[in-house]
C-alpha cells in the first residue's frame, strides 16, 4: 500500500534554470537568432510576467471605452488583475482590481459603470475611482488596531506609470524601465496617422471585440506581424483561392470589399521585399514604409473630401498616402492605420495566448469605412477566419515543433546586418527578419533588467 | 421583439409573432396540410446540419437564396453585421470561398481534417408568412468540431429564415447565437 512518505520522496522539485540566472537568459539570445525557450519553458513564461511585462509599457484600453466618469473595464497585465477607470477628474486611472481587505477582486464585469465609488462585493469596502479607501463598515472594529499602518488602509493599489496618447491608454506597472515618450519614441506616428485619419482627429472604439483564444506563446503571432514571408504560402488557400475564383470577371467588374483585401496577401516576394520595414528601440516596428498590402484599397465616396475640409488637400494627401501594413508597439499592441483595427497581445500561459481585435469608427468619416473595418476584421481576426485558422496552423507546429531534439535554436538570419545592432531606427527591405530580432533584443534588455545580477555559477 | 418573416437583421430569436399560428396555416387550413408545411420546414433545417456534417457542401451552397447571409454574431443584441464585428458574415462570394479552400491541398489548417456533429433540437417555426411564403424556424444546437486528438464543443441557437423560391424552401439567412459568442473562443474550422 502506498503510502504519502514514498509520494513525496519521489516529488522533489526541478531545480530552477533561469531564477535568479540572468545569464543563463541571456545565452538564450544572440543577434540572429533565439533559443526555444523563449516559447516553449514554462519559468521562462513565470519570469515574463514578473520581469519583462512589468518593465515595458503595456496597451490597456482606449479612452473612448471611458467616455463618462465611472466608467471602467477590467483586464489583465502580466497576471495582475486590473481596472481601469474614469476618475471624477476626468483623468484614466489604472488600479490593481483587488480588495485592499481580503483580496477579493472588486470588479468582474468586463466593463460598466461604477458610478462615484467601487464598493467590494464581499465585505462592502468602498473606494474612491483614483483607488482611496473611502468607507470600511463599522470602522470602529479597527479601532486601536494597527490596520491605519498597513497597505490594507491605502485603498486599491494604483498603477504609478499611465499614460494616454491621442486616446490611446498605456501602462507600466514597475517602476524601471523608460518612461513612456523614451519608450515608444518616433514608432509612435503610427498612432498619429491611425487617428488623423479622423476628418476631426478622433477615433471611437465601436463594434464589439473579437477574442480568439491562439494554443501558442504570444511571441509567434508578435512576430508574424511583420513577417512578409509567409503571406503567399500560408494563405495560399484562401487568398490564393480568392483570387483564383475573381480571375474570370471582367477587369472593369466591381470588386466586392473581400476580394479587394483578400488578394494582396498573395502579392509576390519583390512586393513585400519593397513594402520595407522599419524598426525602432524597444521592440517596436511596422512594416510597409513606402506602400503595404492596404495601398490599393478603394476610395469611400464622401471621405476624401471630409478630409479636404478638415486638413486641407495637401495634408489631407499626406495622411492618406501613409497606407502602413502591422506596426508593433511592443509587447502588446500592434494596429493597422489604413484599416482602423488593433489587435491587443494578452499572455495566458506559455502555450495560451488571447487576441483581441477591436476596431474604430473615424469621426467625421462615412459609415461605409467602419464597415470596410468590420470586414477585415472579421475576414482576418475571427475564430472563424480562414487566414486566422491558417496562420494559428503554423504557430501551433511551432509550438510542438521546438520540442524536437538536435536543434534548439530558431533562427532569424534573413537579412542580418551586424550594423542594425544599436541605432534607434533601422530600415531594411521588406523581407528582412530584422523585426523579431529587434523584438529579442528589447525581450531581454526588459527580461533583465530587474533581475538580482546573480552569479550564474554553474 | 418579436420575430417577423421580414426582420433580416433581428437580434437572438424571440417569441412567435402574435396570431402568427406555429405552423403556419390558417385556422380553416385542413390539419394535415398544417402538418405537412411544419414538417417541411422542420426537414430542411436538419437536412441543412445533414449535408455540413458529411460535408456534402456543393449540395449545402445550393440551399441559399442568392442573398442569403450566413451569419455567426459575436453578441446576442447584435442587430447589425454591417457595422458590427461578427464571427462570420457571409455572402455568397464568401461561402464558396470557404468550400473553395477546403478542397485544397494547402488548406494547413485541415491537416488531417476536422469532422463535424450537429445535434439538434427539434425546430419551432417560430414565424410564418402563408403569403410570402416566408418562414423562421429556432433551432437550440450542439455543435462539435473533432481534429486529431482534440474536440470542440459549441452550444447555441439558430435561426433559419426561409423563402420558397419555385418548389424549393431557400435559406434567406443563417444566424447563429452562440451561448458565449463573446468569450476568447479556439479557431472554429467548419461550418457551425
Amino acid at each position: 500500500m502506498s503510502t504519502i512518505s514514498t509520494m513525496t520522496a519521489t516529488t522533489a522539485a526541478a531545480p530552477s534554470r533561469y531564477r535568479d540566472r540572468p545569464e543563463a537568459i541571456r545565452a538564450l539570445v544572440e543577434p540572429d537568432r533565439v533559443h526555444r525557450d523563449l516559447y516553449i519553458d514554462a519559468e521562462i513564461f513565470a519570469l515574463e510576467q514578473e520581469h519583462f511585462f512589468a518593465n515595458t509599457w503595456s496597451y490597456v484600453c482606449h479612452e473612448s471605452q471611458l467616455k463618462n466618469a465611472g466608467d471602467y473595464v477590467t483586464l489583465e497585465i502580466a497576471g495582475r488583475p486590473l481596472v481601469a477607470v474614469r476618475h471624477d477628474d476626468g483623468s484614466v486611472r489604472v488600479l490593481m482590481n483587488r480588495c485592499a481587505h481580503k483580496g477579493a477582486r472588486v470588479v468582474s464585469a468586463p466593463a460598466g459603470n461604477t458610478g462615484k465609488f467601487f464598493r467590494c462585493p464581499y465585505h462592502a469596502w468602498a473606494y474612491d475611482t483614483d483607488g482611496s479607501l473611502r468607507a470600511i463598515p463599522l470602522r470602529s472594529g479597527y479601532d486601536g488596531t494597527r490596520l491605519g499602518e498597513c497597505e490594507s488602509s491605502k485603498g486599491l493599489v494604483a498603477v504609478r506609470h499611465v499614460e494616454s496618447y491621442r486616446g490611446f491608454v498605456f501602462c507600466k506597472l514597475g517602476d524601471a524601465g523608460p518612461g513612456f515618450a523614451s519608450y515608444f519614441g518616433a514608432s509612435l506616428t503610427s498612432i498619429d496617422n491611425l487617428a488623423d485619419r479622423s476628418p476631426e482627429g478622433e477615433l471611437e472604439i465601436t463594434g464589439g471585440c473579437l477574442r480568439f483564444l491562439h494554443a501558442c506563446n504570444w511571441k509567434m503571432f508578435v512576430e508574424n506581424l511583420n513577417d512578409t514571408m509567409h503571406p503567399m504560402i500560408v494563405h495560399e488557400s484562401s487568398a490564393g483561392t480568392a483570387k483564383a475564383m475573381w480571375k474570370n470577371e471582367p477587369a472593369d467588374a466591381p470588386k466586392p470589399m473581400a476580394i479587394e483585401q483578400f488578394v494582396p496577401f498573395v502579392s509576390d516576394y519583390k512586393f513585400f521585399d519593397d513594402m520595407g520595414v522599419r524598426v525602432f528601440a524597444n521592440g517596436h516596428s511596422y512594416s510597409g514604409v513606402h506602400f503595404s498590402i492596404h495601398s490599393g484599397y478603394s476610395g469611400v465616396a464622401g471621405y476624401e473630401e471630409a478630409m479636404h475640409a478638415a486638413y486641407g488637400a495637401e495634408r489631407s494627401a499626406e495622411i492618406m498616402k501613409v497606407a502602413r501594413h502591422n506596426t508593433v508597439y511592443y509587447p502588446s499592441l500592434t494596429i493597422k492605420g489604413a484599416i482602423q483595427s488593433i489587435r491587443v497581445v494578452r499572455p495566458v500561459a506559455v502555450d495560451r495566448t488571447v487576441i483581441e481585435s477591436w476596431t474604430f469608427r473615424l469621426k467625421g468619416a462615412p459609415d461605409a469605412l467602419l464597415a470596410r473595418t468590420i470586414t477585415y476584421n472579421r475576414l482576418i481576426n475571427s475564430p472563424f477566419s480562414v487566414v486566422g485558422h491558417d496562420d494559428l496552423h503554423a504557430y501551433r507546429a511551432i509550438q510542438k515543433g521546438l520540442h524536437a531534439s538536435g536543434n534548439p535554436w530558431v533562427s532569424l538570419q534573413r537579412g542580418f546586418d551586424p550594423g542594425e545592432v544599436g541605432p534607434d531606427e533601422v530600415t531594411a527591405p521588406g523581407t528582412s527578419e530584422i523585426s523579431m530580432r529587434n523584438q529579442y533584443r528589447a525581450w531581454l534588455q526588459y527580461m533583465t533588467a530587474t533581475m538580482p545580477d546573480g552569479d550564474d555559477g554553474r | 421583439m418579436a420575430m417577423t418573416v421580414d426582420s433580416e437583421s433581428s437580434p437572438a430569436p424571440g417569441r412567435p409573432k402574435p396570431g402568427c399560428a406555429p405552423s403556419g396555416g390558417s385556422a380553416a387550413a385542413p390539419a394535415a396540410s398544417v402538418g405537412a408545411l411544419e414538417r417541411e420546414l422542420i426537414d430542411f433545417v436538419v437536412r441543412e446540419a445533414r449535408l455540413l456534417d458529411d460535408k456534402r457542401y456543393a449540395e449545402w451552397l445550393d440551399l441559399w437564396t442568392d442573398d442569403g447571409i450566413y451569419w455567426v454574431a459575436l453578441a446576442p443584441e447584435q442587430t447589425d453585421g454591417v457595422h458590427h464585428n461578427s464571427h462570420l458574415y457571409e455572402d455568397k462570394l464568401l461561402r464558396a470561398l470557404r468550400v473553395e479552400r477546403l478542397k485544397s491541398a494547402r488548406a494547413y489548417s485541415q491537416q488531417p481534417p476536422s469532422r463535424a456533429l450537429h445535434i439538434l433540437q427539434t425546430p419551432t417555426v417560430e414565424a410564418s408568412d402563408a403569403a410570402t411564403q416566408r418562414f423562421v424556424l429556432r433551432t437550440s444546437f450542439h455543435y462539435s468540431e473533432a481534429q486529431g486528438d482534440e474536440i470542440q464543443s459549441f452550444v447555441g441557437t439558430a435561426s433559419h429564415h426561409l423563402v420558397r423560391e419555385g418548389d424549393s424552401l431557400r435559406l434567406r439567412l443563417k444566424r447563429v447565437d452562440l451561448l458565449n459568442g463573446d468569450a476568447a473562443l479556439p479557431a472554429v474550422q467548419l461550418f457551425i
